[in-house]
């Protein structure tokens, strides 16, 4: 336990405050950087998930592609796109929001597949036109599942910002790089339970966030698990939506 | 693929390094997983405080990770007893909630007659809920395998050897040619694990072929994941 | 007045669901399509509100081609209750039924307070106007479905299975309000549904169909009762056993009917009128 009290002497000690390398601003640098990656993939994503989800068309692609996304080992990632961009925060950029795409790609379309197929039925039966739809019918309904999904890609792009700072000079993981470097524990130990902590507030705030867009009226969190009268074809299996590797 | 060539020793080195750091952990997150799941399943109390620790759990980040076990359990930070133990509490994390659901999912007519044709408690379990639940925990399983096996190359940043240690090596050297060549043989590796595993479930869960189970399953499975 | 014209209807996987259908459907009265799995029933339904077009043939609306009318307006014209009551899941039971003339701008105020006077009409009680449809029984979700249906007052009025899901205790009541209903809006209906007994009860024109919605029979119950077309009818109807084929047999003073078993079914008494008739062939 003492290796803790070390680990907490370190994050509490004044000196690791201050300049552009210090704890408030490492840590800022690793928000930021996270939310822009989620921003960036979720303009990409959500568009052309809820189009999938909409359409139904184009489903296999997207659940081969991010399945195939999901494989790829992030480290490899960055390490590859840091040889062809060189040093900097240009290759975690890309990276992170390549490995953001799949989950929330998944939970924009999944939020739509997971609707009754009678309720998107009837609603066009009385009359509304597709985008009314896709506005006042799907979107709400698919929202908490479209969340879940910038949630698991918000907690993955959190771990693997921690990553990239083995190829740039970038967030919190500087911290457990440079304590790995001059085998200073109480720094690697304080830099870790610093993204750990990070990480549980980014998923504590994900859960309420998650409960407040459940539509009133929609009793249970999770869609229904058996729908017998869908009219689409039953999803495969989409590893996409799970979270992704760290 | 001049340097692919020239290495095969190297890259096979690895992938056993790999095999060994990533094997276990699916192995013992099955294991450990299925009592858990049951007890979240069973009991209401159970439920809230297990699906609420494996939570947390996953969403911590891996590398803080593996830096953290050491100073709880004591092993060194380089030991791949130490990647082990990371790897399998995300499997755990990923597998409970699996396997509640499963069972969960589990027809309660089915339940109803094997009680009344006399199953007695644990014959229910091992031969009833836990053969019919089989496919949502294949599902689960071979989204831990895929996901072990890539999770298990960030080890390589505090140099526990594994085939992440071809990018670390390969970023440092600047040689992409072995930074792909370890990206294709994770993957490939996962694919194989993957593949060995939908095997075993033919095998296993022979009934599975019939369409309507196995979507079913696959449902749930996906469900499970995407609130896990 | 909706004419069908020679409509078929082939999916694109190859089923024929619907092969050179033509007939007829009467304003205000309630045509029943009545068959089992496959007869094409819910697919002729569907095609009167654009849901499904014909890949060949035409259907008229009072003499216009609906072929040439926008789908989406179409429908908002047009009433549908469904099995499933297809309610908006998180919407309250008053913004379900304002659907249609909130889509049709309606203002929100007028729309809500013809809503609620809705809701009375269907015999549902006011306080229920703020609930979420998963907080209602299925029959009360049914009898929100039917609000919303009515709710840009319509002169047609398509009802696919709507009874299909809720117990037979609630169904009987179901069907009783809907001739209730109909008795005073007179609306053009047209019902589908795999059962002979409440195609019976609702249709003032019945048409059964075989396979492929090919006909079998039109005609009011009481000519199909009397007269099956051919076996298939005649068995579908069952005209030829049970309680369908009565006979009379006098014992001491009274006149019993007896059914195809030797069962007593009833007495025979002198006609008398009564408010609510279930007789289908009581005038209404």
């Amino acid at each position: 336990m003492n290796l803790f009290v070390d680990a907490v002497n370190w994050i509490l000690d004044p000196a690791n405050f201050a300049g552009p390398g210090g704890i408030p601003a490492r840590t800022i640098e690793h928000l930021v950087f996270t939310l822009v990656a989620v921003l960036m993939a979720s303009v990409i994503a959500i568009p052309v998930g809820f189009l999938i989800g909409h359409t139904g068309r184009g489903r296999s692609l997207a659940v081969a592609t991010s399945g195939g996304l999901r494989a790829i080992p992030t480290l490899g990632l960055l390490t590859l796109v840091a040889l062809w961009v060189g040093i900097g925060l240009g290759a975690p950029y890309v990276a992170l929001t390549v490995l953001a795409i799949p989950p929330i790609l998944a939970g924009a379309y999944a939020g739509f597949e997971a609707i009754d197929r009678s309720v998107i039925d009837s609603a066009r039966s009385v009359g509304m036109s597709e985008s009314q739809i896709v506005g006042t019918v799907e979107i709400p309904l698919g929202l908490p599942l479209l969340i879940a999904g910038i949630r698991s890609a918000t907690l993955q792009v959190v771990a693997t910002a921690t990553l990239a700072a083995y190829v740039a000079d970038v967030g919190l993981g500087r911290f457990l790089f440079a304590g790995l470097k001059t085998r200073d524990y109480a720094e690697m130990l304080g830099g870790s339970l610093l993204v750990i902590l990070l990480a549980l507030v980014l998923e504590g705030i994900f859960t309420v966030v998650q409960r407040l867009v459940v539509p009133r009226g929609v009793a249970s969190q999770r869609p229904p698990v058996d729908r017998a009268r869908s009219a689409r074809p039953v999803p495969g299996i989409d590893p996409a939506i799970t979270k992704g590797t760290h | 693929m001049t340097w692919f060539w020239s290495n095969l020793d190297l890259l096979w080195d690895r992938t056993l390094d790999h095999l060994i750091l990533s094997v276990p952990p699916i192995l013992l997150s099955f294991l450990i997983a299925v009592p858990l799941g049951w007890l979240a399943n069973r009991y209401r109390a159970g439920r809230g405080v297990i699906l609420t620790a494996s939570g947390l759990l996953y969403a911590i980040p891996s590398l803080p990770l593996f830096f953290v076990i050491p100073a709880i359990v004591g092993t060194s930070l380089r030991s791949p007893l130490n990647l082990v133990i990371a790897l399998t509490i995300y499997g755990v994390a990923l597998m409970v909630r699996v396997v509640a659901d499963g069972l969960a999912s589990v027809d309660k007519d089915v339940r109803q007659s094997a009680v009344a044709v006399g199953y007695s408690g644990w014959s229910i379990f091992w031969q009833v809920e836990l053969p019919l639940a089989g496919p949502v925990l294949l599902a689960g399983l071979r989204v831990v395998a895929v996901s072990t096996v890539s999770l298990a190359t960030v080890g390589a940043v505090i140099g526990a050897q594994s085939l992440g240690s071809l990018f670390t090596d390969g970023f440092q050297r600047g040689i992409q040619a072995e930074i792909i060549a370890g990206i294709v043989l994770t993957v490939a590796l996962a694919l194989l694990l993957d593949g060995a595993l939908v095997l075993l479930g033919r095998v296993l869960l022979p009934w599975t072929r019939l369409a309507a189970t196995d979507r079913r399953a696959v449902r749930v499975a996906r469900i499970a994941e995407a609130s896990a | 007045m909706i004419e069908f014209r020679s409509v078929s209807k082939q999916f694109p996987d190859g089923t024929l669901a619907v092969d050179d259908f033509s007939l007829t459907l009467p304003s205000r009265q309630t045509t029943v399509l009545v068959g089992s799995s496959g007869s094409g029933k819910t697919t002729l339904l569907r095609m009167i509100n654009r849901m499904v077009d014909p890949s060949s043939g035409t259907i008229e609306i009072d003499g216009a081609d609906i072929a040439q009318l926008e789908p989406v307006p179409l429908r908002r014209g047009i009433g549908y209750v469904m099995q499933d009551s297809g309610l908006l899941p998180h919407r309250t039971v008053i913004d379900n039924v304002a659907t249609v003339p909130l889509l049709r701008g309606v203002p929100r105020k007028k729309a809500r307070a013809e809503a609620l006077t809705l809701l009375d009409t269907v015999g549902l009680d006011q306080t229920l106007a703020d609930r979420y449809p998963s907080q209602l029984s299925g029959g009360q979700q049914q009898r929100v479905g039917v609000a919303r249906g009515l709710a840009v007052n319509p002169n047609i009025l398509l009802m696919d299975e709507p009874f299909g899901a809720v117990d037979p205790i609630v169904r009987a009541e179901l069907q009783q309000e809907l001739i209730r209903l109909q008795s005073e809006l007179g609306k053009t209906v047209v019902f589908v549904t795999h059962d002979i007994e409440e195609a019976f009860l609702l249709g003032d024109q019945v048409v059964i169909l075989r396979d492929g919605g090919r006909i079998a029979q039109v005609g009011a119950p009481a000519e199909i009762l009397a007269n099956p077309a051919d076996d298939f009818v005649a068995s579908f109807v069952g005209a030829d056993r049970g309680k369908r084929a009565l006979h009379l047999e006098r014992r001491g003073d009274s006149d019993l009917l007896l059914d195809s078993e030797g069962r007593l079914a009833g007495v025979l008494v002198e006609p008398r009128q009564t408010a609510h008739s279930p007789d289908p062939q009581a005038p209404r």
